[in-house]
């Protein structure tokens, strides 16, 4: 074992060397992944608006001050900065900043109603809705590690059942300690049915035994949780890909892959995001934990960088806590209301 | 309630993203490919002028804040570094370019702590350790690897299982502390401030001589659970209050670390899930508020993914560059161009045989040891693991290569089972030992051969020198070499 590691390690040395003779530019895969459709309105505001209060306060602030002052150097730099105290990201920040000044607004009133514009210009024009397609409908709940996946599910499981379908739950993190008791604490308080396996098992052969006693049964809906892993790791992007692939075989269909960031994530959120859309092919991001300080601005890097919409958002650790993504009402929030 | 402010999206402004000539994507490259740039045109000054710093500062600041360093932090960095920068004398070896990424990288280590910080001793026994942090931070996993840390060296800790919130939070500890050979404490039907007292008797009564105390996540912000808290931490007296950080964290890091330290008296920070590519600005700007030093940091999910914290890897790790400038001076130094770039061609046709394979193995015994080379290529760490790289290992790879005859070296296909227990008595190991060699030799050249078709050679191993291109002339003016334009017809 030590070998392997001197070995890769001697050559990683050289190559890196090499790599200073040879200076080569590797070019940037952009993976456009947009997909525009037409907008579905989106319900339950009042909520989302009160789970965001804390980020309306922080922005606010830094807003109410610069909206009063001139149109000068020191107001478009305040303006890029409250933005990337947002986690919007330098590229958003700045080419949001740049597109709002391009405008020439004469105020700062209309460069306020400006910059709503240009953000919610972001997140218009895409659909939000849940995919509950298939027989059974399947939804995988991806993304890294400790991002709110399983407790995402329990919520949603739960609306599901509010609206008549009760979900069968796949616990197909056989990785992490305790991760399967996890959601069966949650199945067993919302009284559903859960399908598990052998800790250290495989989460593909889980997941398959899960849609296959949904079919059995009748059930409507499959929701699959698994393990979090960091999407640099190639050997856990590819143990994910094959648990999507089986949940599409003979015949079934993966409705919507759901990949939850943490609204406390910076810019590597885009990583996440394009890493995972790869290897299975996000259909919808979940955004938590907003209930805390975070705004959660890595959501306008993501949409306006692959396009993936944001469906839902996470504002606390209850099963109620779960909301659909309102764009008006975040980007309200974000620049902090009026 | 939502108040809109009389905004209502058209269609004609819902088309503005999709609108062409939006601008692409910023793809960071290290800073100091970017300075490069912008010191296109002072190559050879004496002195940097504050034109030169400001300009340069621009750039940095751009950096920093795509490595999520907190704004305001961001900010006050700059003014130190531009203090320093303004009139520095550029060392004669550096462009101004390099001259500032040395300043600003030196300042990262000095934010950072400079010295790795021990955890502190027990004021009367059983040391005391407490976890804290937002939720799914890493808080339970990380006690666990403190927990196995502790043990292998000797002490005897305990786990206690004070998370009476998150659903399964004690069946988690419980798994992990088997796993560790640790006893866990726990008891589902009390509140979390007894449990731990209760927790630091037992220890006494059970010869535990380390008390580790897993809390549950909350948010800094949720007055309830803060108070909470602040009574477990009295109840425990603790020796050390350790923040758990999210190494993916943004802009939220300042406010997070601040919430903490008012409520619990922080004494240190880890940050977790270091093994991803996070860039880790987190850790400049929860240094930054706290004033608390970084012990520790996360670089895997299981029991043996906890390093201490270096302040220089992490410092080149924000920046985007290795500890790049360090080891094109080391490599200047110790490299003999010719053969390396005869080496670099092999390598892309290769054509690379233990012979060359023991030419660069002794160049980069000449450059330092390897933990400390591996530490400067981005990514390197965590590409390969837990598995740290030893010296001593090295050798025995040497002595094997050295036990082969040249045509051997040349051609390992010759090596036969004979040979092979040869090579294996004249170098004073196993055969098995010859065989790992020679199976990861191949293993290495079809790396090689990943790496001439433009891909990185190990999983999230990025190498240097593929992004700094632009400033390849005036870094490494003795090495930049005729096989660039080579390799640039083979694409
Ligand atoms: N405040 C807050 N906490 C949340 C939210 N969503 C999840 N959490 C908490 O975050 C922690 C991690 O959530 P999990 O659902 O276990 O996350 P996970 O992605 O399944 O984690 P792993 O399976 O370990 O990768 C738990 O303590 C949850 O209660 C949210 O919207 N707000
Ligand atoms: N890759 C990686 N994962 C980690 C690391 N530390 C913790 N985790 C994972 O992050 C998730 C949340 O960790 P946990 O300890 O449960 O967090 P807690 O909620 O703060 O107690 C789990 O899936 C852990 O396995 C780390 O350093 N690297
Ligand atoms: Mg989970
Ligand atoms: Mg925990």
């Amino acid at each position: 074992m030590l070998l392997v590691v001197l070995i890769v390690v001697a050559v990683a040395v050289a190559l890196a060397v090499a790599a200073f003779l040879l200076w080569r530019r590797r070019r940037p895969r952009v993976t456009d992944v947009r997909r525009d459709a037409p907008t579905v309105p989106a319900a339950a505001a009042g909520g989302l608006a009160s789970g965001l209060a804390p980020t309306r306060r922080a922005l606010g602030e830094r807003l109410a001050g610069l909206f009063g002052g001139r149109l000068d150097a020191a107001f478009w730099t305040g303006l890029e900065e409250a933005l990337l105290a947002a986690d919007v990201g330098v590229a958003a920040a700045v080419g949001i900043v740049e597109r709002v000044r391009a405008a020439g607004p004469p105020d700062a009133a209309a460069a306020r109603a400006a910059l709503r514009r240009e953000l919610a210009g972001v997140f218009a024009g895409r659909d939000r809705s849940l995919a509950l397609r298939g027989e059974p409908a399947v939804i995988v709940v991806v993304g890294v590690n400790g991002s709110g996946k399983t407790t995402t599910i329990a919520k949603l499981a739960a609306q599901l059942q509010q609206r008549g379908l009760p979900a069968l739950l796949a616990a197909a993190d056989t990785f992490r300690a305790a991760a399967t008791e996890q959601l069966g604490v949650w199945a067993g308080r919302l009284g559903l049915e859960m399908v598990a396996g052998q800790q250290g098992g495989d989460p593909a052969a889980v997941a398959f035994d899960a849609l296959q006693r949904a079919r059995a049964r009748g059930k409507e809906v499959v929701v699959v949780d698994t393990a979090g892993r960091l999407h640099s790791k190639r050997n856990l992007m590819e143990e994910l890909g094959k648990v999507v692939r089986v949940l599409g075989r003979d015949g079934g269909e993966v409705g919507e892959v759901l990949l939850v960031l943490d609204g406390t994530t910076g810019q590597n959120g885009i990583a996440q995001a394009r890493a995972f859309t790869a290897a299975v092919g996000v259909t919808g991001i979940v955004l938590t934990k907003l209930d805390g300080t975070a705004r959660g601005g890595i959501a306008v890097a993501v949409e306006r960088e692959l396009g993936i919409p944001v469906k839902l958002v996470g504002v606390g650790e209850r099963v109620e806590d779960l909301l659909p993504f309102d764009p008006e009402a975040f980007v309200d929030a974000l620049l902090g209301g009026s | 309630m939502r108040s809109r402010g009389g905004y209502s999206p058209s269609r004609a402004e819902r088309g503005l993203i999709a609108a062409p000539g939006y601008p692409a994507p910023v793809v960071f490259e290290s800073l100091t490919s970017r300075l490069g740039a912008v010191f296109e045109r002072l190559r050879g000054r004496g002195r940097l002028s504050e034109a030169d710093v400001e300009a340069a500062l621009r750039e940095v600041r751009l950096a920093l804040l795509e490595a999520d360093v907190n704004v305001g932090v961001t900010r006050s960095f700059l003014e130190r570094v531009r203090a320093r920068a303004v009139g520095a004398e550029v060392a004669g070896s550096l462009t101004p370019g390099q001259q500032v990424v040395k300043i600003v990288h030196d300042e990262l280590v000095t934010t950072l702590g400079r010295e790795t910080a021990p955890l502190a001793p027990a004021r009367v026994l059983p040391q005391r350790i407490l976890m804290v942090g937002l939720q799914g931070s890493g808080k339970t996993t990380t006690a666990a690897k403190l927990a196995w840390r502790l043990k292998s060296a000797g002490k005897h800790p305990l786990l206690v299982a004070a998370d009476l919130q998150r659903p399964a939070a004690v069946d988690q500890l419980e798994a992990l502390g088997a796993r560790a050979g640790v006893p866990v404490h726990a008891d589902r039907a009390t509140t979390p401030p007894r449990l731990a007292k209760a927790a630091v008797k037992r220890a006494g009564e059970l010869g535990c001589d380390v008390v580790i105390v897993d809390t549950a996540g909350r948010l800094q912000i949720d007055e309830v659970l803060m108070a909470e808290l602040a009574a477990v931490r009295r109840a425990v007296e603790p020796d050390e209050v350790l923040l758990v950080v999210d190494a993916m964290t943004g802009q939220d890091a300042v406010n997070v670390a601040r919430g903490f330290l008012e409520r619990t008296d922080l004494t240190g920070l880890i940050f977790s899930k270091l093994d991803g590519d996070a860039r880790g600005g987190a850790a400049i700007s929860a240094r930054e508020v706290t004033g608390r030093p970084i012990k520790f940091v996360g670089v895997g999910e299981g029991l043996d993914g906890l390093e201490v914290f270096h302040p220089e890897r992490m410092a080149s790790r924000l920046l985007g560059m290795g500890d790049v400038l360090t080891l094109i001076e080391k490599a200047e130094a110790a490299w003999d161009r010719e053969q390396a770039e005869a080496a670099a061609e092999k390598m892309l046709r290769a054509a690379f045989t233990f012979e060359d394979f023991l030419d660069q193995l002794q160049q980069v015994r000449r450059m330092g040891s390897l933990g400390q080379l591996l530490g400067m290529l981005p990514g390197a760490a965590s590409a390969l693991g837990t598995a740290e790289p030893s010296d001593e290992a090295l050798s025995r790879a040497e002595a094997i290569i050295r036990s082969m005859t040249p045509s051997e070296r040349r051609a390992p296909k010759l090596i036969d089972g004979s040979r092979r227990r040869r090579i294996a008595a004249g170098s004073g190991t196993s055969p098995q030992q010859v065989n790992e060699l020679l199976r990861q030799f191949g293993e290495s050249q079809r790396m090689m051969k990943a790496f001439a078709e433009g891909r990185s050679p190990l999983p999230g191993l990025a190498l240097p020198g593929r992004r700094a291109q632009k400033m390849t002339p005036k870094v490494t003016p003795r090495v930049a070499s005729k096989a660039a334009p080579k390799v640039k017809k083979k694409r």
